[in-house]
């Protein structure tokens, strides 16, 4: 029985190229990406201002964290698609850099005058807002999770949840060309809370789907 | 210390753990070297692999589950290597391939046995090695280690022999003879101390 089986795996046996767990996820972000900017690009439109919004900092700041969380998720997802996978730091530095965003949020609520503070935090679009990323992560996520499905993860919940991170990033990061709001608190509530969820969206999925 | 006491069983049985240390050591490069040239295309490494593999993954089943359900071990032989099979591309080459298996046949193990509501013989986060045993091992130097082992209680013979030459686990072994953990611990401490100074006095004169 075994030594059937042994024989039908050993002339089933193709190649491995090296590096293909990097290739797989990124080639999943780059298809699950483009789906994504050319929705955004069709449905939204680009933001308004985008000749002169890259010369703002805020501009910088939304593309900025939202690829960084991007980056996080996609390190903690490639580790953890493997049996023996085990990583923390992704966790602490996705942490971190929201901690970070707060600070600098709230130093720019206090610096600016009080009538601005409503427009810092809610903008004209917050309840949209995370509603628009969850939609434009969704390519994304479906890509990497189904390249996820031929690997080994483990913990199946926890690296849907690190594929949601991965996905909700890159999706908030094409919503940044079509979003104009300007607060960081904006950033720091919204995106956060939209990219979240997507997190949230990776871990249940995974935690069915990725089973093997 | 931990060095010592696995250096006390030695003295008779010397060239026994030494092997197998080494032998633990030369599996995991053979094993590599195999999956390394099965990753690029070489059937014939990869059945020897395979091979190599259900030998001694039928055993570490064996001794995970109940006699009850020892002919799922079989099964579970096969799932594994089928998982190994077609969730090779997630094995790193730059990282130990005896790592690797252990969590695909850890992972597959808690899979089966939560499906089939079996109860293992040991906690499902227990983490004996699977190649820390070696069925090859030389039957005359295992005699030499029987023959010291009866100078201690049979029950401390048992857990010394469990743990230090088969490789077993402390929390597998202790399940084995119904004591705790932390009792099992001590009763092998003791156990070696005591054949450290019956066997190897005058050792230090060297």
């Amino acid at each position: 029985m075994t030594d059937d089986l042994i024989a039908r795996l050993s002339a089933d046996l193709r190649p491995v190229r090296r590096g293909i767990l990097w290739q797989l996820l990124i080639g999943a972000l780059l298809v699950g990406g483009i789906v994504a900017a050319i929705a955004m690009y069709m449905m939204l439109g680009l933001r308004e201002d985008i000749a002169t919004a890259p010369t703002t900092m805020i501009f910088w700041t939304k593309s900025f964290y939202t690829f960084a969380l991007a980056v996080f998720g996609g390190c903690a997802t490639i580790v953890l698609a493997r049996p023996d996978g085990r990583t923390r730091w992704p966790w602490i530095a996705a942490i971190g850099l929201a901690v970070l965003l707060a600070v600098g949020a709230s130093l720019q609520l206090m610096m600016m005058p009080p009538e601005q503070t409503m427009h810092l935090i809610v903008g004209g679009s917050a309840l949209v807002c995370p509603l628009y990323i969850i939609g434009l992560s969704m390519p994304v996520l479906a890509g990497v999770l189904l390249v996820l499905r031929r690997m080994a993860p483990a913990r199946p919940t926890l690296a849907g949840f690190a594929a949601g991170l991965f996905a909700g990033g890159a999706g908030a990061w094409v919503y940044t060309f079509h979003c104009g709001e300007n607060g960081m608190m904006f950033l720091t509530l919204w995106y956060t809370l939209g990219i979240l969820v997507v997190a949230a969206l990776g871990a249940l999925i995974g935690r069915f789907a990725l089973r093997w | 210390m931990a060095f010592c006491m696995s250096a006390d069983v030695t003295f008779a049985g010397a060239e026994t753990n030494g092997r197998l240390m080494v032998e633990t050591d030369t599996t995991e490069t053979r094993l590599r070297a195999l999956m390394l040239a099965a990753l690029d295309g070489d059937a014939v490494a990869y059945r020897t692999l395979l091979a190599e593999l259900s030998r001694h993954l039928r055993p570490y089943f064996t001794r995970r589950l109940h006699a009850a359900h020892s002919s799922h071990a079989e099964d579970l032989v096969q799932e594994t290597l089928l998982a190994v099979h077609t969730r090779r591309m997630t094995y790193d080459r730059d990282r130990p391939f005896t790592a690797w298996l252990h969590a695909v046949a850890h992972h597959k193990f808690v899979d089966h046995v939560r499906r089939h509501a079996i109860r293992p013989t040991v906690q499902l986060d227990d983490d004996a090695p699977i190649f820390a045993r070696d069925e090859s091992e030389d039957a005359a130097a295992r005699m030499d280690v029987d023959t010291v082992l009866q100078t201690v209680s049979p029950r401390t013979g048992a857990l010394i022999r469990q743990v230090k030459v088969e490789g077993a686990s402390i929390a597998e072994a202790a399940a084995t003879v119904g004591m705790s953990e932390t009792a099992a611990k001590v009763s092998i401490h003791r156990g070696l101390k005591a054949l450290t100074a019956r066997f190897a006095g005058g050792r230090d004169d060297r």
